[in-house]
């Protein structure tokens, strides 16, 4: 299935900052929403911001229009303040994207545990992320990093507990 | 030919007359020759000023017997003046009417000097009125407004002799309130500064440029002010103001600066 660009990818005062405040706020909402879905879209978890540059979503080549890397860095703030986002490194060079947030993942993974009755068991994170059983999951293909955030919420809820065994981590759901 | 060899032996031409020995010249008392030597100083300084002043005053003949002329010109005028509005002599309806014009383009009956009214607030108030008067119609020509050097320009080109300074023209604009004329000073965020017409409508000029952009799909400043038959400074104002009201969004490009409908907000 191919993405689907909102009504503002073909606005070229879209990849302007708008000066008038009302006015970019609208813009900064459009722009959040549309990099989340395309991240989702295309199953993106972390993003550099030199590649982000080149990137289709920022940099549209057909009316010629590009985002600043100012006006990105806005952006990103924007869904950092949000949640969506978070810095991996000080300078602000790469990020991890979270289309979806822990908690809202930690929620998916249950709803099919406890839909397959499979509270009480303990799984692999690779069962969970990888296993066949979870293929046709949303979920599935999930990176490490974000699955075990999105247990610990479980764990935080009192749903889940995360276990170390000897060739990795694991977890048990309630 | 006799008197001519003697002429020539005597070389009369040669033989400068001795001159006087300026008592600055080597005198053994140290103290007075300094104190002599400054006196010197002194005269060649006074002689050049003198020089330099005969220098300016020369060049500037011809310019105070230009002032001369003109102040017959406006003589001339005045009197023509007057007697249209008494009707005298036989001139034609219309003839009055383009005669009238001519004056207005060039130059006023009695132009408001420092001389007649002083310096200082009553002159900037009696400023101001003439102002309000001679505004009028460039301001209805124009769509009421100009921008403040447009103003300037007008006026003085207008007044011919006894110039208007800037700040005098500012501060002369900034009474037209206090006077209850029909004008304005406005001063934009940017800075610019214009006279307005008071009846002259605000939501009406952004609406105008609304309508404008909204049926060019978009436009740049240079762009609009061509449409309006305005100046590219005024028009710019108007899409800045629209923007500001958030009627319209920009794009700024290597292209340049066009403004479209804000989409951002008519649209889901």
């Amino acid at each position: 299935m191919s993405f689907e660009w909102p009504w503002q990818y073909n606005f070229p005062p879209f990849f302007t900052l708008q000066p008038n405040v009302d006015t970019r706020q609208k813009q900064l909402a459009a722009w959040c929403s549309l990099a989340l879905s395309y991240c989702r879209h295309h199953k993106l978890y972390t993003l550099g911001i030199m590649e982000v540059q080149e990137c289709p979503v920022f940099n549209h080549k057909n009316i010629d229009r590009k985002l600043s890397t100012e006006a990105i860095l806005i952006v990103f703030e924007e869904l950092r303040k949000k949640g969506n986002l978070e810095w991996l490194d000080k300078n602000k060079t790469q990020c991890l994207v979270m289309w979806r947030r822990p908690e809202e993942w930690g929620k998916l993974i249950y709803q099919w545990v406890s839909k397959n009755g499979m509270v009480n068991t303990v799984f692999t994170l690779y069962e969970l992320a990888n296993g066949d059983d979870t293929e046709s999951e949303e979920f599935h293909g999930l990176e490490e990093w974000m699955l075990i955030r999105s247990l610990q919420a479980l764990q935080t809820d009192g749903k889940a507990e995360v276990i170390t065994m000897d060739d990795g981590k694991g977890v048990k759901f309630f | 030919m006799s008197r001519l060899t003697e002429e020539l032996s005597q070389k009369r031409w040669e033989s400068t007359p001795m001159s006087q020995p300026i008592p600055t010249a080597t005198n053994s008392q140290t103290g007075r020759t300094r104190a002599v030597g400054i006196v010197g100083i002194e005269r060649k300084i006074e002689e050049r000023r003198k020089e330099t002043e005969k220098n300016i005053s020369e060049a500037f003949e011809d310019l105070s017997k230009l002032m001369v002329k003109a102040k017959e010109m406006v003589e001339l005028s005045r009197s023509i003046a007057n007697k249209i509005k008494d009707k005298q002599g036989d001139i034609t309806e219309d003839e009055t009417i383009r005669f009238k014009s001519y004056l207005l383009s060039m130059g006023i009956a009695n132009p408001v000097t420092r001389e007649t009214h002083g310096s200082g607030t009553h002159y900037h108030l009696q400023l101001a009125k003439q102002l309000g008067d001679i505004l009028l119609a460039p301001l209805e020509e124009r769509g009421g407004m100009m921008a403040l050097t447009e103003v300037y320009c007008l006026v003085n080109r207008a007044r011919g002799m006894e110039l208007l300074s800037p700040e005098d023209l500012v501060n002369a604009c900034k009474m037209f309130e206090s006077l209850k004329q029909p004008l304005r000073l406005r001063i934009f965020d940017s800075g610019v500064m214009v006279v307005q017409l008071q009846s002259h409508s605000e939501e009406e000029m952004i609406s105008s440029a609304l309508d404008n952009v909204t049926d060019k799909g978009s436009l740049t400043a240079e762009e609009f002010a061509k449409l309006l038959g305005l100046s590219v400074l005024l028009s710019k104002e108007r899409l800045l103001l629209a923007e500001k009201m958030g009627h319209l969004c920009r794009d700024d490009s290597v292209e340049g600066l066009r403004f479209y409908p804000n989409l951002f907000n008519s649209q889901a």
